[in-house]
């Protein structure tokens, strides 16, 4: 059951990168859109993710329950050493939810309030990613250090450096790039297909930027990154497979072959984060001293291993299915 | 302010903030079903645009709700770190239930506030029956997870270890029904009179008379109802913490002395200083009746309770004498309303009438604060009800306070765009449903 339990927990982690990420990007998009066409995106963007938003978000929440059920340990050294960034991230969160509805749900729609609401919420789809982001390098970064006594080095250096803050930026771009090609599908005009298929481009190039720059970032702060993704045979195969389908993806993308394409983006990312999880695993904190924090040994008593796991089996019987033709029915019905 | 009195204030006013959307959350989409069937089987179009206007509120208090939840979930380990990693594994279990359960809610709220003649009129009235009974639901798991810090089961603890966990019987423990019950209770009673006091106000304003009159209706019977079960819940729920919680029972009570024939005391001002209180009114043996059935025997008082294990006494006794006296007022016109209905039909037309429901409207979501003030203070100094203490679950980080100060802020400036936006939506009603 433990490994049911980590197997729901790294699905929870892949489902919220590509739908919640999807929908952080969606905001993105907007941010980078130039004023005249923002007003389309916009409403692309309300009829592609309006009904589902909620449903994406839960991931998030599915995910922090497995932690503090099945692993509290691990919860409470993220939540204590990576306070700071969680926080924001939180912010984040809710500033960009209630600015989302706020917008499609106030009565007066011609008023200064909707510049307001897409100010915050433009901005809060940036900050949100980035500091989920932060959090996930920090938790690989090796730079949480319960030895530490001064605050600086416990609850700031922990996050604030190269590598944390370079994953945050590759983290956004991947966002962006998701929702650009999700968008794609979702446009029915040519123009705005156009567009989509543009920013899409865009996001990936940065989105290759900045993976680079994690790289740098991770010979730079002595974080094993290029061994742990090349050293062994399946995230090395993970990696090629997301680069080579990236080469596909650009071939079908000036097809229009959107069905495909969005598969092969959420494809990448998926190999991305196995290759990425499968070098270290069991271990999920990695701290400065060595004594990493391991899914296989820092996990709650075996019988809440065992209750969580039939939970989040039956659980997902009455989800899955019903998840699956929410997204259906808003697929179908808006084609 | 000191970090754990700053911990333990923003944890107080997240879940304070919360609440209110949850209880939202519970009682709204019921109260959509009902008007949606009425609908179905009438015909009437007015039933239609109250569910539709209902629904936008909704929709706004929903995002509310979710945002601040997915802090909670959170702020658990933010604040109380050395708390949820002992009793993460114990009372987690209605967490994992219950995130099941949003989860299902949030999808069903999707079809629902989406697909308006997109699908089958029954089917899109299901899925709002879904979203209510799920919203029900998440609210009866997380309380019995509260219900397990006030009264721990499922596991022993032995020299400072947790061990043999049982999360299922955790789940289950003692306090478990009495609270969800009365909990459940209070979100339709509180949620209820809100609604109703609401478009009690339109109607005494004379505007869109119809469509309030019927809104009222549908809101109105809920809440009369549940006030009438409010006090008997809450005296299934007293009695257990007698039973459990001596301290917080004598807090609530400002008990300071154990003696035979126990006094039930109404209003005072406690004074923990002389173990006094001022200006009460006494009824000898009423309490000593209430906790055990007779007349005679003493119910545990605070001479009997190390002061190192005592709760704030005053801010217990005033939050419960306070959410009595609502609970009292609310029990009376909830009467009054279906005495009415059944006698004196002139009178719901009568603005005097409507007008005591317009005092109502605040009053259940007063309550509902205060009762958890009780709930919560009262378990103080323990986070774990005699296992564990708060002040050994806070957080090693500093500056607390302020986050603290940046949570109030944020809180504040929600409530008060959750309130512009309603009362936005309150006046297109003429505009968007008068034809
Ligand atoms: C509409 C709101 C409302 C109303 C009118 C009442 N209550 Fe209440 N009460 C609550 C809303 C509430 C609550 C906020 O929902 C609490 C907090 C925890 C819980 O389970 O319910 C609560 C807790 C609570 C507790 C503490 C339980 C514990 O800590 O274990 C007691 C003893 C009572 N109530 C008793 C009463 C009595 C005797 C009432 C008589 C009229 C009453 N309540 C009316
Ligand atoms: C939503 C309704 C609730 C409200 C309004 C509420 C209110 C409060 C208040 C006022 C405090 C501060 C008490 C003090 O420090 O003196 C508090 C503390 C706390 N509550 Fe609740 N509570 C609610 C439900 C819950 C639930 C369902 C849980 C968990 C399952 C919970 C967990 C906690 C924790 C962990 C603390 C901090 C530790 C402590 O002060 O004991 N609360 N809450
Ligand atoms: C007595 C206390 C509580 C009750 C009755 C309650 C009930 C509810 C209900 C009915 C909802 C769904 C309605 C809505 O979204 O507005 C909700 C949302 C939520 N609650 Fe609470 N809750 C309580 C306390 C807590 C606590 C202590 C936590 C976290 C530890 C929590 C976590 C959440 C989360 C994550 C959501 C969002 C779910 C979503 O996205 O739909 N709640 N709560």
């Amino acid at each position: 059951m433990l490994y049911v339990d980590i197997i729901f927990l790294f699905f929870a982690i892949v489902l919220y990168f590509l739908l919640g990420g999807a929908d952080f990007g969606a905001g993105i998009i907007e941010l980078f859109t130039s004023t005249n066409n923002k007003s389309r995106t916009r409403r692309t963007m309300y009829k592609a993710i309006g009904p589902i938003w909620e449903a994406n978000h839960m991931w998030l929440i599915i995910a922090i329950v497995i932690l503090f059920v099945g692993f509290p340990l691990i919860y409470s050294n993220i939540c204590t050493y990576l306070h700071i960034p969680l926080l924001i991230m939180l912010m984040g969160v809710t500033a960009r939810g209630t600015a989302f509805s706020f917008r499609n749900y106030d009565a007066v729609k011609d008023d200064k309030m909707q510049d307001v609401y897409n100010y915050i919420f433009v901005y809060s789809s940036f900050i949100t990613p980035l500091f989920l982001g932060i959090t996930a390098g920090s938790v690989l970064s090796r730079q949480i250090d319960p030895a530490s006594s001064d605050f600086l080095h416990t609850y700031i250096f922990s996050w604030l450096n190269f590598f944390s803050v370079a994953v945050g930026l590759f983290t956004v771009a991947l966002c962006g790039f998701l929702a650009a090609i999700y968008l794609i599908g979702e446009a029915k005009e040519d123009f705005d297909v156009k567009r989509f298929t543009k920013k899409a481009v865009i996001m990936n190039a940065v989105a290759v930027g900045f993976g680079g720059l994690v790289f740098l970032a991770a010979e730079h702060e002595n974080v094993h990154l290029a061994f742990w993704l090349f050293g062994n045979p399946v995230s090395f195969t993970a990696i090629i497979a997301a680069s080579l389908s990236l080469v596909l993806l650009w071939y079908l993308l000036r097809r229009k072959r959107t069905r495909i394409i969005r598969m092969l983006a959420a494809f990448q990312v998926t190999m991305i984060l196995i290759a990425v999880g499968y070098r270290h695993f069991p271990d999920i904190i990695m701290v400065k001293n060595g004594h990493n924090l391991s899914l296989l040994t820092d996990h709650a008593p075996a019988t809440t291993i065992n209750d969580l796991g039939w939970g989040l089996l039956i659980g997902s019987l009455l989800i899955l299915p019903a998840l699956g033709y929410l997204f259906y029915s808003f697929q179908r019905k808006s084609e | 302010m000191n970090d754990f009195i700053a911990a333990r204030s923003q944890m107080a006013l997240s879940l304070g903030f919360h609440i209110i959307y949850s209880c939202i959350g519970m009682v709204m989409p019921v109260f959509m079903a009902i008007s949606n069937y009425k609908w179905i089987k009438t015909g009437n179009p007015v039933y239609k645009n109250i569910t539709k206007a209902w629904s936008k509120g909704v929709a706004i208090f929903f995002a509310t709700g979710a945002v601040s939840g997915t802090m909670l979930s959170f702020e658990l380990g933010l604040l109380w770190p050395k708390f949820m990693e002992h009793a993460g594994p114990i009372f987690g279990m209605p967490f994992s239930l219950e995130g099941v359960a949003f989860f299902i809610e949030a999808i069903a709220l999707g079809f629902f506030l989406y697909g308006w003649e997109r699908f089958n009129k029954w089917f899109h009235w299901f899925t709002g029956v879904v979203v209510g009974i799920s919203g029900v639901v998440s609210g009866i798991l997380v309380v019995s997870a509260n219900s397990w810090m006030n009264s721990p089961a499922g596991f022993d603890y032995v020299n400072g270890q947790y061990t043999n966990i049982d999360p299922i019987k955790a789940m289950f423990n003692a306090a478990w029904f009495s609270e969800a019950l009365h909990m459940t209770i209070a979100a339709f009673a509180a949620t209820g009179f809100a609604v109703a006091g609401i478009h009690a106000l339109m109607i005494v304003l004379k505007r869109n008379v119809n469509f309030h009159t019927k809104a009222f209706k549908i809101a109105i019977a809920f809440a009369a109802v549940a006030a009438i079960l409010q006090p008997l819940s809450g005296d299934i729920s007293a009695k257990g913490a007698a039973r459990r919680q001596p301290a917080k029972s004598a807090a609530m009570e400002a008990n300071y002395h154990t003696v035979p024939y126990s006094p039930l005391l109404i209003g005072g001002i406690p004074d923990s200083a002389t173990k006094t209180v001022h200006y009460g009114i006494e009824i000898p043996g009423m309490l000593s009746f209430l906790v055990y059935d007779d007349f005679k025997t003493p119910v545990t008082g605070l001479d009997k309770i190390p002061v190192k294990d005592q709760p704030n006494v005053p801010v217990t006794h005033y939050a419960f004498q306070l959410m009595v006296a609502i609970g009292m007022f609310l029990l009376a016109i909830g009467l009054l309303y279906l005495f009415a209905l059944w006698k004196k039909r002139a009178w719901l037309v009568k603005n005097w009438f409507l007008k005591l429901f317009v005092i109502a409207t605040p009053l259940g979501f007063i309550a509902v604060e205060a009762g958890w003030t009780v709930t919560e203070v009262g378990r103080q100094p323990w986070i774990i009800q005699g296992i564990m203490r708060t002040s050994e679950a806070v957080t090693p980080m500093p500056g607390i306070h302020y986050t603290f100060y940046m949570f109030t802020l944020i809180y504040f400036t929600l409530s008060l765009a959750v309130v512009f936006l309603l009362s936005r939506q309150i006046k297109m009603v003429p505009e968007l449903y008068d034809r």
